[in-house]
C-alpha cells in the first residue's frame, strides 16, 4: 500500500488497525481532508460521515466526541449494534480524528450519550433501512416483511431469503443524504427516515459490555497520546517563568552546551527546549539559565482570596431563576438565615503532565492530543499557524487524564508551534510542577445564601448569590489561539468570557433568586490561576453551598435534612433518589438539633446527605463519615448514591463512573487546594497537592442506579461528582455539630473548627 | 559523554548508547526500547505509573538510574505477562474492568504483583497499606481494590 492510499482511504486506514499510528507517522502528510476517489465529504449531512460498512460485515461508527476513561464509545457500538441487530463486538468506534469524524463537540458536558449519541442511533437506522431496502430489490421480498439479525437480512417467513449485510453493500458507500439541523459541536443534529428501534425491543442496550481497551492497558498494549512517535522527531520541554508574567530578557545558550543536541527556542515569553533525546531536553530544561524580568508581588496574597471575591466588583452578572417577588420574600420573615461558602482554586492534577505531538509540514498539519475537544483545537492550531483549518488533522488519543479543559490542549499548541518553527515532528510533554501549577484552574468562589422563614418554620424567601472567577476565562476549548498558553505567552491576547453558575435543584420556595456574578481574575494573561472547565464545571462549589445551606435551613426549623428535601419537592424523579437513596443507606431521621455527641470519644460518626440535578440527570448521596477528634481527618465510610439518568446503556459502566466521581469529589471536597505565594502558583506536585490515597476510601459504595426506559438517556460523566462536597460537609454537621462553610475539610481546617 | 550498557529487560539483553549513565531508567525503556509501559507522571517518585520490577522487587522507574540496574533484571508490564500468559492481576483488572483513563494502571498492577507474591491471600486492609501512595487521579480506587481482592480472595 502506498502512503498516498494510506492517508486518503478511511476504509483501508480502518483495517490499519492498532498500527494505525505508526503507519501514519511514517506516511507523507497530505492536506487532511483530502477525499479519496467515490467518498462522500466528511459532513454532517451525510450517511457515511457516521457509519461504515467493512467487507468483513463488521462496521465502523464515527463518533465526533471521545471517551476519557468512562465507556463512552463502548455505549456508542452498543447504540449502533442495537439498530443494526449485531453483536456489540461487530462495532468498532473511531473517536476524535478531525479527518475522520464530524465536530460533535468533542467530550463535553457529559453528552457524550446523551447528544452524541442521538445522531449515531439515527444514523445506524437509516444504515439499516437502507441495508433492508437493497436486500428487497435483490432477495424480491417488500421491505416490510423483512427482518435483521447477526448482520443479516431475511424474511421470516421465508428464512432460506438471506443475504449478509457486506455482500449488499460491496466496497461501495452508502451515499445517502441525512438531515442535519445545521449546527456542529455538541447541538449537532443529524438523521435519517428510519425510524430508530423502540427502547422496548433493546437487546444490547441495556446490557453491561464491558470495555477492551482495560484489557490492552493490562498487558501493555494501549496507546496513549506520551506512545507516539514520529520519525526524526524533537522532544521539546517549555520554560514557564517562575514568577507569573516574568518575560526573558537573555537566555544564557552556554548554560546548556555540555548537553547533546539541543536546541533553544524563544519568541517573546514563550520558551522551550529542543533535544534529539527527551532526557536530554529535560536536563536541558534544567540547566538553561533565563534572566528574567522581575514583576513585584505579581500575584494578590492568598489569605484575601474570599474577600476579593466578595467585594470585587461584578464583570458579569446574570439571574439564572426569579419567581415570586424576592424582595417581599426577603423582608416579611419571623426569621432570617445566612451564611457564606468559599471553595478554592482547584487543579486538573492529571495523572501526568500533558502531552502533544504536532509535525507541521508545508502540504499540512498532523498533531497527536489528549484534549477533549479535537476538532476545536484544529482551528486553533490552524489560527495559530495562520494556515488553512483544512490542511490540519488532530488525532484524539488518550492523555494522563482527562476531566475538562486541562493542559492537553495548551501542550497541542505547543507543539504545533514549535514544529512549525524548527521544521521537524515534535513532542512536547509538560513535567510534574507544569501539569499541576500552569494547567487551567476550576474557578475560586464564594456563594452567599439567605433565607427567610415564617412563624410556622417554612421557608419564604430563598436568595442565592455566587460570585467567582469566570469559568470560561479561557474558553473550554481550544479554537482560539488566545485561550491557549502559547498564544497568551505569544502576545496574541485573551479572549475572555464571562459565566458561573446557580443551582439547579428544584426545591419550590415561594419567592426565589438564584444569581451570579464573575469578578475579575487574578492575573489577565498568561495566568497559572485562569480559569476554565474542571469536571462538572462550577457544580461541586455550588451544591456545595446550596445544599449545605439546606441542611443549615433543616436545622434551624428542627428537621430531618432529607424529610425537610422532600417538604419542597414535587419533581418525581427527585423525590425518588432521594427516598432510593435512604432505603440503601438505611437514613435514620433526626431532629435533635443540636446534635453535638454528649461524651464524644476521639471517634465521632455521622450522616449527611446531598441532592443534585445536572442537566436532565438526577442524584441524591447519603455518606456516613468519622471524625477524628484528635487530628481532624475525615473519612467517608460508606456511600449510598441513587442516580437517574434516564435510559441506561450500560449498567456496569455506569456504576464504574458514580463510583469515579465519589472518590474524585471526595478528594476535592477533602484535600484539594491550589495555593500560591505572591508570585507563582506553590502547588507543583503530590505532595503539595495531595488527592485522596487508597487508604483513605470508604468502605463501600452502594449505588442505585434507576433505569428509566421512556426517557431519553442524559448524561452520566459528572453529575455524581456534584453533591459530594455538600453530603461529607452535613455529615460533619451531625457528627460534631460544627459547620464547615470552607472548602476543603483538610484535618487542619476541622479542628480549628473544634477548638 | 556517550557510553555504551547493557541492560536485561523482560528477560533479552539489550545495548543501548546514552548520553548520560545517570538517566532514569524510565526513559531507556520508553524511548530507547519502546516500552510504552511503565509511564512518566510525576518523575519524582510520588505516583508509580512508572513502576517495574527491578530483581523482583518494583521499583520507580523515573528516580532509578540506569547506571543502578546494570547487571539486574528488570521486568515491565509488558514482561510480566502475556495474554497468552497472563499474570493474574492483568485478568483480574480487566474482569474488574478497573481504572477509568487507565495511565496509572501500570503502577497498580507492578505493585500489587510484589503484594500477591508475597501475601497470597492479602486482605482489603493489606492490599490498601501495599498499595498506598499509589495515585489514581479519576478515582478508581474502589474497583482497584476489587481487581486486586479476586486474586488474592479477600471479601
Amino acid at each position: 500500500m502506498s502512503p498516498l492510499a494510506l492517508d486518503l482511504s478511511r476504509r483501508h486506514l480502518l483495517q490499519a488497525g492498532g498500527a494505525l499510528l505508526v503507519s501514519f507517522a511514517t506516511a507523507p502528510l497530505l492536506p487532511a481532508r483530502a477525499a479519496a476517489a467515490g467518498r462522500p465529504a466528511l459532513t454532517p449531512d451525510q450517511l457515511d460521515s457516521f457509519i461504515a460498512l467493512q467487507s468483513d460485515g463488521t462496521v465502523v461508527a464515527f463518533f465526533g466526541k471521545m471517551d476519557p476513561g468512562q465507556g463512552v464509545d463502548v455505549a456508542i457500538g452498543q447504540i449502533v449494534a442495537e439498530e443494526l441487530d449485531l453483536h456489540a463486538i461487530a462495532v468498532r468506534v473511531i473517536q476524535g480524528d478531525s479527518a475522520q469524524t464530524v465536530n460533535q463537540g468533542g467530550a463535553s458536558g457529559s453528552t457524550g450519550i446523551e447528544k452524541g449519541g442521538v445522531t449515531l442511533r439515527y444514523a445506524a437506522a437509516e444504515a439499516r433501512r437502507i441495508l433492508v431496502e437493497r436486500a428487497a430489490v435483490r432477495l424480491g421480498v417488500p421491505p416490510e416483511q423483512l427482518a435483521t439479525e447477526n448482520g443479516a437480512v431475511f424474511a421470516p417467513a421465508a428464512p432460506a431469503k438471506r443475504i449478509l449485510y457486506k455482500d449488499l453493500l460491496g466496497d461501495g458507500y452508502f451515499e445517502t443524504a441525512l438531515q442535519w439541523n445545521g449546527q456542529m459541536g455538541n447541538d449537532l443534529l443529524s438523521r435519517g427516515r428510519a425510524q430508530p428501534k423502540r427502547p422496548s425491543d433493546y437487546k444490547l442496550v441495556g446490557q453491561s459490555v464491558p470495555r477492551t481497551d482495560i484489557r490492552n492497558n493490562a498487558f501493555a498494549q494501549q496507546t496513549y497520546v506520551t506512545d507516539i512517535r514520529l520519525a526524526g522527531m524533537l522532544h521539546a520541554r517549555m520554560i514557564r517563568p517562575p514568577v507569573v508574567g516574568a518575560e526573558p530578557q537573555s537566555i544564557d545558550e552556554a548554560s546548556v552546551k555540555n548537553i547533546p543536541g539541543v536546541r533553544i527556542f524563544h519568541e517573546r515569553g514563550f520558551v522551550a527546549v529542543l533535544a534529539e533525546k527527551e532526557w536530554n531536553a529535560i536536563r536541558a530544561a534544567e540547566a538553561l539559565r533565563v534572566t528574567w524580568t522581575k514583576p513585584v508581588d505579581p500575584l494578590p496574597d492568598q489569605a484575601q482570596l474570599y474577600d476579593y471575591l466578595r467585594t470585587a466588583p461584578a464583570l458579569a452578572r446574570k439571574d439564572e431563576l426569579l419567581k415570586g417577588d424576592v424582595t417581599t420574600g426577603l423582608s416579611d420573615a419571623a426569621k432570617t438565615v445566612a451564611a457564606t461558602y468559599e471553595w478554592p482554586f482547584q487543579s486538573h492534577a492529571c495523572m501526568g503532565g500533558a502531552c502533544a505531538v504536532a509535525d507541521v509540514r508545508p502540504d499540512g498539519v498532523s498533531f497527536w492530543t489528549g484534549t477533549q475537544k479535537p476538532h476545536y483545537a484544529q482551528q486553533g492550531v490552524a489560527k495559530l499557524l495562520g494556515v488553512p483549518v483544512e490542511t490540519v488533522r488532530a488525532i484524539w488519543t488518550r492523555g494522563p487524564g482527562s476531566y475538562g479543559r486541562n493542559d492537553a490542549g495548551d501542550a497541542a499548541m505547543d507543539a504545533a508551534y514549535l514544529s512549525h518553527a524548527v521544521g521537524r515532528p515534535v513532542r512536547v510533554q509538560y513535567m510534574r510542577d507544569q501539569g499541576t501549577g500552569w494547567d487551567p484552574k476550576g474557578p475560586p468562589s464564594v456563594h452567599l445564601c439567605t433565607a427567610t422563614l415564617d412563624a410556622k418554620g417554612l421557608v419564604v424567601g430563598f436568595r442565592f448569590l455566587s460570585r467567582g472567577i469566570s469559568r470560561i476565562d479561557v474558553t473550554p476549548n481550544e479554537s482560539d489561539p488566545r485561550d491557549s498558553l502559547a498564544g497568551q505567552l505569544l502576545g496574541r491576547g485573551q479572549n475572555a468570557n464571562q459565566a458561573f453558575g446557580a443551582p439547579t435543584e428544584t426545591y419550590n420556595f415561594v419567592h426565589q433568586q438564584r444569581a451570579w456574578e464573575t469578578v475579575a481574575p487574578l492575573v489577565k494573561n498568561a495566568s497559572p490561576l485562569r480559569t476554565s472547565h474542571l469536571r462538572d464545571p462550577v457544580g461541586p462549589q455550588i451544591n456545595f453551598a446550596s445544599e449545605s445551606f439546606i441542611d443549615e435551613l433543616a436545622a434551624a426549623t428542627g428537621t430531618d435534612p432529607m424529610a425537610f428535601r422532600l417538604r419542597y419537592l414535587t419533581d418525581a424523579r427527585a423525590v425518588a433518589v432521594i427516598q432510593a437513596a435512604a432505603e440503601k443507606f438505611g437514613w435514620r431521621a433526626r431532629s435533635d438539633y443540636p446534635h453535638p455527641p454528649a461524651n464524644p470519644g476521639e471517634i465521632v460518626r455521622g450522616q449527611g446527605m446531598a441532592l443534585a440535578q445536572r442537566s436532565d440527570t438526577l442524584c441524591a448521596a447519603m455518606v456516613e463519615i468519622e471524625v477524628n477528634r484528635t487530628t481532624g481527618a475525615v473519612r467517608p465510610v460508606r456511600w449510598a448514591v441513587a442516580h437517574d439518568c434516564g435510559l441506561i446503556i450500560n449498567p456496569h459502566n455506569l456504576v464504574l463512573t458514580i463510583e469515579g466521581n465519589i472518590i474524585q469529589g471526595s478528594s476535592r471536597a477533602l484535600m484539594e487546594e491550589v495555593t500560591y505565594d505572591r508570585n507563582m502558583v506553590t502547588s507543583l506536585d503530590w505532595s503539595t497537592y495531595p488527592i485522596l490515597d487508597i487508604t483513605q476510601t470508604p468502605d463501600r459504595i452502594d449505588i442505585v442506579t434507576i433505569n428509566r426506559p421512556e426517557l431519553p438517556a442524559a448524561g452520566a460523566g459528572e453529575a455524581s461528582t456534584r453533591p459530594v462536597a455538600a453530603a461529607i460537609g452535613n455529615a460533619i454537621f451531625d457528627a460534631t455539630g460544627i459547620r464547615l462553610r470552607r472548602a476543603p475539610f483538610t484535618p487542619e481546617r476541622v479542628k480549628a473548627a473544634f477548638t | 559523554m556517550a557510553q555504551t550498557v547493557q541492560l536485561d529487560v523482560n528477560g533479552m539483553s539489550h545495548r543501548m548508547t546514552v548520553d548520560d549513565p545517570d538517566m532514569p531508567l524510565l526513559y531507556a525503556l520508553r524511548d530507547e526500547l519502546a516500552l510504552g509501559n511503565p509511564r512518566f507522571g510525576c518523575g519524582l517518585a510520588q505516583c508509580g505509573a512508572c513502576t517495574v520490577h527491578v530483581d523482583g522487587e518494583p521499583a520507580r522507574s523515573c528516580v532509578t538510574p540506569l547506571s543502578a540496574v546494570i547487571g539486574r533484571r528488570v521486568v515491565t508490564l509488558a514482561g510480566l505477562g502475556t495474554p497468552d500468559h497472563p499474570h493474574p492481576l492483568q485478568t483480574a483488572f480487566a474482569e474488574a474492568q478497573a481504572t477509568q483513563c487507565g495511565y496509572c494502571m501500570n503502577g497498580w498492577i507492578m505493585t500489587a504483583a510484589a503484594l500477591v507474591r508475597e501475601k497470597p491471600r492479602a486482605t482489603i486492609g493489606e492490599i490498601k497499606q501495599a498499595l498506598t501512595g499509589l495515585k489514581c487521579r479519576c478515582g478508581t480506587h474502589m474497583s482497584i481494590i476489587r481487581a486486586v481482592a479476586r486474586v488474592t480472595g479477600a471479601a
